[in-house]
This record gives C-alpha cells, structure tokens and sequence, in this order.
C-alpha cells in the first residue's frame, strides 16, 4: 500500500514536467525552417500555394498557434506522433521497431556496470590506498574519460580484426540461420562489445560511488556491533555494509538511464545495431524532424518509467521511505 | 594563494596540470608548427606513422597530416570545452540563483523546467537542436552549452538555498540593497566554489560531446576536430588501425587532465575530504 501511493505520487510529479516537454518539442517544431508540408510539396516537386493551404488544414497546421498547439499535444497524447516520409510509415511504428534492440542493449549494459560496478568498488574500498584500490581508480578515471565510440572502435579492432574472437558488428549473422537457442546465442555474441562499450563509463561511476560508500558505511556503529557479536567478515560485509552501501547506487541508476539512452546513439552507430540510437542518427542525417521529435518523446517517456521503477525499487530496498518523503 | 598551494600538493593536480599544459601547448603552437591548412592534402594517403618524416604520425585516408590534425583539434577541444562550459555554467547560475533567492512559484516553475530538461536524454536532445539550428562550430558550442546546464543550476539553487537567510544577507536586505545586488555581488561569490568544481566535469563532457558529433558526422566539417578524424580512421580501421587510435588517445588525455584537475580542485576546497 505504501509503495502503492508512492508510486501515484511520483506519477504526478512527471506529468508538469512531460508537459513542459511537449510545449518545448512544439516550439522546436515552429523554430525549424519550414513544416511537413513544405517537405511534402518539395517531394511532389511542385508549389502550389493553394495545394499547400488545403494540405496545411488537413494536418491541423493551418490556424493560429494556440490552435496548432492544441492539435499536436492531443495528437502527441495519443502517441500519433506523425508521419515519416523518409520511412514511409507512421513514426510510432518505425520507433516500436527499433525499440526492443536499445532496451536489450541498455538493461544489459546497466546489469553489467551495476554488477562489475559493485563488485569492483568493494574490492578498492577493502584494500583502501593500497595498490589495488589504486589500480582500479586509474583504471575508472580512464574508463570515465575515454569517448565510448572510440573504446568501441579498438574493441573491434583487438576481439574482432585481430583476435577474430567476436563479431564486428550487427545484431545478429542473418546468413546462418540460426533458430532457438542458436539464435539467442548469436544475438548474445554480438552484443557482448556493445554493452561493454556502453558500459564502461557507467562502470567508472559505479565503482566510484560504491568504494565511497562502502567506507562511509563500514565507519558506522552498526558495523561494530555486528563484528562485536562476532559475525564473520564475510558476513558483515554482505548481509550488513552491502544492502546499506547499495542505497546510493540505486538512486544513480535512475539519474544514468536518460544519460545511458544518449550514448545508446554512439553505441548503436559504431556496431550497426539497429536500435532507436541508431534510429536518431539516421533521422539527423535525412533531417527527418517528425522522427526526432517522436523519438525526444519516447525517450523521455522512457526515462520517467525507468525512474518510477528506481523509486519503487528504492522504497522496497528502505523501508523508511515514505510516499510524502 | 593557498588554493593554489593545496593544488599543488594533490598528486592528481599535479598529473593533469602537467597534461592540461601540454594539450594548451599543441594548440598554441598549431599554427606556427604546420602553418598549412591542417584539411588541405598533403601526401599520399594512409601513410603508415614514422615512415615519412614529412608526416611524423602518417596521413589519413585522403592524405591530410594527422600530426597537424592533432594539434589544430586540441584548438578545436579547448575552445568547444572552454566556450560550452561558459555558456552552460551562465545559463545554469542565472537559472539556479533565481530559483534559489526566490524560492515559492518561480523557485517550482525553474526546476520543473530543469527537470524537463532532464528527462530528456542530452544526447538525442543535442542531436535535435543540430538538426534545427545546424552545426557550424559557432553554434555548436552554444547548443552543447544549452544541454548541460541543468547539474550547475541544482548546484546554484542548493547553495542559495542554504545562503539566502543567513546574517549577511538580512543585513543587506535591512540597507534596502536592491535584489539584483544581493544576488549577484553578496550571496552569488559565496555559491560559486562548487560549480568551478563542477565546471570541470561540464567541460569534460562538452569535448566528449563534440567528439561524439563529430564521429557521427555531425560536426562542423570545415574545423580540424579529433572526433572528424576518428570518423575517417574508422572507415580504414581494418588496414591503418593507427588514424583512429591517435585522436582517440588526444581526447582521453584531454578529458582525463581536466577531470584530474576537477577532483584536485575537490580536495582542496573541500576540507572535509583532505588527508591528513
């Protein structure tokens, strides 16, 4: 019941702020250089004033702003999000499409920092300022500041040019046929460098915080009671530091996922997935802004619904969270 | 004075200075090195590096020199870094300082805005705003501004928040000093020293943004940039690894000297955090 309401409060509180994102999205729309129609009668090659007009007030582009407005957030709402002439199809079909690639790519690219990320950051803040605690902070400041696309460019060059021990690129070897479990193997195959790639950086920032929040934990009073009534070290660390030092962690996983979507585009590009990154590099490059703007609004739509099962996540993981907190 | 003191005690100050310096050197002496324009073609192309001593790292896939790529892209880096981190460091402080002074209807209408801003992922946002206002470089540093200034503006907010009612402040409120005073030359220098720490992770991202632009094509083709030329080196990767690999390594010393010099700037102004 408590989760429950939290859950509606936080709903709540992105509803403003999706608004405002409509209302930016649609000044974006009046700012660019010419509509839908004007790219409509450039395809047609033709400039018929009145053609135009007639088409202009079939689309709701006709009238004031007000009234253009109101068009475009009650189509929006209705996730009719327009249509692309470049795809020759509505633009929510081509996202659907894309979509499952990113999501498979970015649950495991998160799975994979998060896990590595907690593991690692124990294991630095255990040997604190001694030599593994600063080989692994070298290592993480490097991750952090190398550009993703380049890390995948040398992973395709050592696993895949040199070592020929992964593919290169794609979601899966269509020429081979694979079915069943053949198939998740392959897709699997091909997706271990891009989740590396993607992970690396979220990776840094997760060992990061886990090996600060590791050591504030282990100074706290409950640490020294649970090693005076004599648990094991082991003990100690998973069953009483772990679940605590995990807390931050959780609330970064949310903050990521927005920041996680972007580096999809790079990540998608680099290996030719075809996943909805790969879709906005795409409708850059045929200046296709119907299929942009949809896919701004998936996006964020996206990252509201990660941050919502953050919250619900965190609230299960403490139990002093409440739903006016 | 005893800022620069401590600085010079961190250890990861000391490194990223000492990066820092040299990636300032290769821009500054990019025009008196290869006085030629670093596009123009100027051998044969994928010369392999130290064959040539005309082109002591090579030529990339249509015969430019990498080295002076190299260098007039550390110009391009610095001043995408150095302009985008103004643009959102102003953008974010202005927003920030208000939400915070104010408090009450404008301090919710500001963060929702900045919320929205957040929820939005930068990078698809970014793409959007190239797409609308194009990507000549000028424009370019103004729009990797825009995406970044929501993590300043927190920042701003959370300090003005902590510093609005302190004694200060009443008094200069009590002497009738007008409220464009107060926040910008009494409250505004007190909040400032954790958004200089936090503008160096803005910068680091801005150059990794522009990189990442660029690498997609989506830069300004017309600037010496080290994304541009990642770009090219990938197309040949297989055959001549090294076009790719060299302005890869430029831009991770580049971001990793400013993010060195950021947590040195941490440890020093944070005393809670300093060895002892």
């Amino acid at each position: 019941m408590r989760i429950f309401r939290l859950a509606l409060n936080r709903l709540a509180v992105s509803i403003p702020c999706m608004g405002i994102i409509l209302l930016g999205l649609f000044l974006m729309l009046q700012l660019a250089p010419g509509d839908a129609v004007d790219a409509l009668m450039g395809q047609m090659g033709s400039n018929d004033v009145a053609l135009a007009e007639q088409l202009r007030q079939q689309y709701g582009l006709g009238g004031g702003v007000t009234t253009r407005l109101a068009i475009y957030v009650w189509n929006t709402l209705h996730l009719d999000l327009g249509y692309s002439v470049a795809y020759n199809q509505p633009v929510l079909n081509v996202i659907l499409q894309r979509l499952p690639v990113t999501m498979l790519l970015m649950i495991s690219a998160l799975s994979f920092a998060f896990a590595a990320g907690t593991a690692v950051g124990i294991i630095a803040a255990r040997h604190v300022n001694k030599w593994p605690d600063t080989l692994i902070s070298t290592l993480g400041l490097i991750f952090y500041a190398a550009p993703s696309f380049w890390f995948g460019l040398m992973g395709i060059l050592v696993f895949a040019v040199w070592l020929n021990w992964l593919p290169s690129g794609g979601l899966e070897d269509l020429g081979a046929g694979y079915t069943g479990i053949g198939r998740v193997l392959d897709i699997a195959g091909h997706l271990i460098l891009p989740t590396i790639t993607l992970a690396l950086i979220y990776f840094a920032i997760y060992l990061r915080v886990m090996r600060a929040s590791m050591l504030e934990v282990m100074t706290l009073d409950f640490i020294r009671t649970a090693r005076a009534k004599g648990l094991r070290e082991g003990a100690v660390l998973t069953r009483h530091a772990l679940r605590n030092a995990l807390l931050p962690m959780v609330t970064i996983l949310g903050l990521q996922a927005g920041a996680m979507l972007g580096g999809a585009v790079v990540v998608e590009s680099v290996f030719s997935l075809p996943g909805l990154g790969r879709l906005a590099h795409e409708a850059v490059q045929q200046r296709d802004l119907n299929m942009l703007l949809g896919i701004v609004f998936m996006s964020a739509l996206l990252v509201i619904a990660i941050n919502f099962i953050v919250d619900i996540l965190y609230a299960r993981i403490d139990p002093r969270i409440d739903f006016n907190g | 004075m005893s800022l620069l003191k401590s600085l010079c005690r961190s250890p990861s100050a000391i490194i990223g200075g000492v990066l820092l310096i040299l990636v300032l050197l290769m821009a500054a002496l990019a025009g008196w090195l290869y006085p030629n324009d670093p596009l123009a073609l100027a051998g044969r192309p994928l010369q392999a590096p130290f064959s040539n001593p005309r082109f002591l790292f090579g030529t990339d896939s249509v015969g430019r020199d990498i080295i002076a790529q190299l260098f007039y892209g550390a110009r391009t880096s610095l001043l995408v870094g150095i302009t985008a981190t103004a643009v959102a460091i102003v953008i974010g402080v202005l927003v920030g300082s208000i939400a915070g002074f104010y408090g009450g209807w404008v301090d919710t209408a500001l963060m929702r805005v900045t919320e929205a801003f957040q929820t939005v992922p930068n990078f698809i946002l970014l793409l959007m705003l190239v797409v609308i206002f194009g990507s000549k470089i000028a424009t370019l540093v103004v729009v990797i501004g825009i995406v970044s200034w929501t993590a300043p503006a927190r920042l701003t907010r959370a300090e003005f928040l902590t510093l609005r009612n302190r004694e200060f402040v009443q008094a200069c409120r009590v002497i009738g000093m007008p409220d464009w005073r107060i926040i910008f030359r009494e409250i505004l220098p007190n909040a400032l020293p954790p958004v200089i720490v936090y503008a160096s992770v803005v910068m680091a991202f801005s150059i990794l943004l522009e990189s990442a632009l660029a690498f997609l094509g989506l830069s300004d083709p017309n600037v010496a940039s080290w994304g541009n030329l990642i770009a090219d080196g990938r197309r040949v990767l297989r055959s001549s690894w090294h076009v790719a690999t060299l302005p890869g390594i430029a831009i991770l010393l580049t971001v990793l000297s400013i993010s060195l010099i950021g947590q040195g700037l941490n440890d020093a102004m944070n005393p809670r955090l300093r060895r002892k």
